[in-house]
């Protein structure tokens, strides 16, 4: 079956101002969702991204430069990933749908191209 | 599905953290929970949710405020004793990076004194105890008893207050600097708590009417008030050096009161006493409450909670509406009348008379009290005028006192009750005792 990713943006301020009974409620319909997906064979992976340590990298004029990054205030940033499993792009949306990170932030739905080497 | 409450959680790290840290660094406990239930949200939906997930979350903000006062050089003297105490709750979870480098050094001599004992041992009653220190006005001991023991979020207590959230958050944030500025000692004496244990009663007193009476506000929230009012109120009635007998007492009134819950809420309107379905009330709570009531006893304080509470228990104790016992009731209001002379009593005091002696006596006595200004936006003063004229077939005061009720701020499912109740009148009336301005209805 084809795999997804679902790439989790948002921005971290978004959830510190939550109360607790909020925060509660979130992680439940979080486990939910999981626990749906587990249960019906369609969860591939799941990583949290460490905050605070990204590092890019860029060439300019054949040198690499390395840069902190990126922690533009404001910006939506990256923070973490799900790999899933679905019969076609509109399941894996479908799924995606359901991703209680949708209140706080964006989940950009891609397939997972499958390569083979020749 | 986890079995964590993250506001309990909250709270609990709040307590304990400020205890270790000192009254000075409430708003440093209350980031840290904060954080540590941050990150649970952001990792546990990955990483699953820990087998112990208090464990990990208390751990996970002792690590963060050791980073925090680390990086603040806080006190350097002080250091060394505060890392012994939050490290002192075992092994960190596997999960979490270890916080110190090395072996927990040996507890010191000042670590050894902390850990004795102290009273009570229990770090939510003290940071009840220290929500109520005399420096904070009322308002501010009940915003911060809810924000740090009850572990609300400042929304949620703006909206059971129906106050702007950046009026209670001000409040905090001014609470936590007077005490501060007070520099409020670590740990209290025996007396302190005896001293405030009034003060204390009352917040918890205030949180449960507040949950419990139909005035505005959020329903889920309420419901929660009544809970936390219970329990904080259990965890002082079970510490033998606080139980005085008007703490049983109030744990009576809310037992007995909680009890009646479910018969209120029953349909879409609220219940009112005389059409509860008495059947659902909670057999159990009102043993319990009956119980408290019978330990409220020792001694000869008699304070507002024993009178109220022995007003609820004859409502407990009745098998039908018909058979309460009013003359008792009064009895009890004509005391209650004289140590909390407020209108709102008085109001109940003449609700109980008319059962007594009739609408009429009861109407008698609500005129003197009917230019009370306080009462002036209250609807359950038309809305007890409404009910006592309708019993005296005064039809058309009945409804005038009814659309008055509707005029006053008031729950959602009390307004339901309201208007149905205005309708059923107006659709039982003869024709021409409807009041002008009524769409009647024509064939």
């Amino acid at each position: 079956m084809p795999q997804y990713t679902l790439l989790l943006r948002g921005e971290k301020d978004r959830l510190a101002h939550l109360a607790p009974s909020e925060m509660q409620a979130i992680v439940a319909r979080y486990s939910t969702w999981i626990d749906e997906l587990g249960a019906a064979g369609k969860l591939g992976g799941s990583h949290k991204l460490r905050d605070g340590q990204g590092r890019v990298l860029r060439k300019a004029a054949s040198k690499i430069v390395v840069t902190d990054g990126p922690f533009t205030e404001g910006k939506e940033l990256m923070g973490g990933l799900f790999v899933i499993e679905a019969a076609s792009f509109d399941e894996a949306v479908a799924i995606a749908n359901g991703c209680p990170h949708l209140d706080f932030g964006s989940v950009e739905v891609r397939e997972i191209e499958v390569m083979r080497r020749p | 599905m986890t079995e964590i409450n993250f506001q309990r959680a909250s709270a609990q790290i709040v307590a304990t953290l400020t205890r270790i840290l000192g009254p000075r660094h409430i708003a440093l406990a209350e980031e840290v929970a904060q954080d540590a239930l941050l990150k649970a949200l952001e990792t546990w939906p990955h990483a699953g949710v820990p087998l112990n997930p208090s464990a990990w979350l208390i751990q996970v903000a002792k690590n963060r405020a050791l980073d925090v006062l680390r990086r603040e050089r806080w006190l350097a003297d002080r250091i060394a004793l505060v890392a012994v105490q939050l490290d002192s709750s075992g092994s960190p979870p596997s999960s979490v990076s270890p916080m110190t480098g090395g072996p927990p050094a040996p507890p010191s001599e000042h670590a050894r004194l902390r850990h004795e004992p102290v009273m009570p041992d229990d770090d939510q009653l003290w940071m009840m105890f220290l929500a109520c220190h005399p420096v904070l006005a009322r308002e501010a001991r009940v915003a911060l008893t809810l924000k740090t023991v009850c572990g609300f979020g400042v929304g949620e207590i703006a909206r059971a207050f129906l106050v702007r959230e950046d009026t209670i958050a001000q409040r905090l944030v001014r609470a936590k600097r007077q005490l501060r500025d007070a520099d409020v000692a670590f740990e209290l004496a025996p007396a302190e708590y005896a001293d405030r244990l009034e003060s204390v009663l009352g917040v918890l007193y205030l949180l449960f009417n507040e949950g419990h009476s139909p005035h505005a506000g959020d329903e889920l929230i309420r419901v929660e008030l009544c809970d936390e009012a219970i329990r904080l109120t259990r965890l002082i009635a079970d510490e033998p050096t606080l139980a005085t007998p008007a703490v049983h007492a109030l744990l009576a009134l809310m037992h007995l009161q909680a009890a009646r819950l479910p018969a209120r809420m029953g349909g879409e309107d609220v219940q009112r006493l005389p059409e509860q379905d008495r059947s659902r009330w909670d057999r159990a709570l009102i043993a319990r409450g009956l119980r408290d009531l019978d330990r409220s006893s020792a001694g000869d304080v008699l304070t507002v909670y024993h009178l109220e509470a022995g007003i609820a228990a004859c409502h407990a104790v009745a098998p039908r509406y018909d058979d309460t016992d009013w003359s008792r009731i009064v009895e009890f209001y004509d005391l209650l009348a004289a140590i909390k002379p407020t209108p709102i009593v008085a109001l109940n005091r003449a609700i109980a008379l008319s059962r007594l002696h009739g609408p009429r006596a009861g109407l008698a006595a609500i005129e003197q009290i009917a230019d009370d200004p306080v009462l002036s936006r209250y609807y359950l003063l038309p809305a007890t005028l409404g009910e006592l004229a309708l019993e005296s077939g005064d039809v058309a005061r009945a409804a005038d006192c009814f659309r008055a009720a509707l005029e006053c701020e008031c729950s959602r499912p009390e307004r339901r009750s309201l208007e149905r109740k205005l309708q059923q009148l107006l659709a039982e009336a003869p024709a021409d005792s409807r009041l002008p301005g009524t769409p009647q209805r024509r064939p």
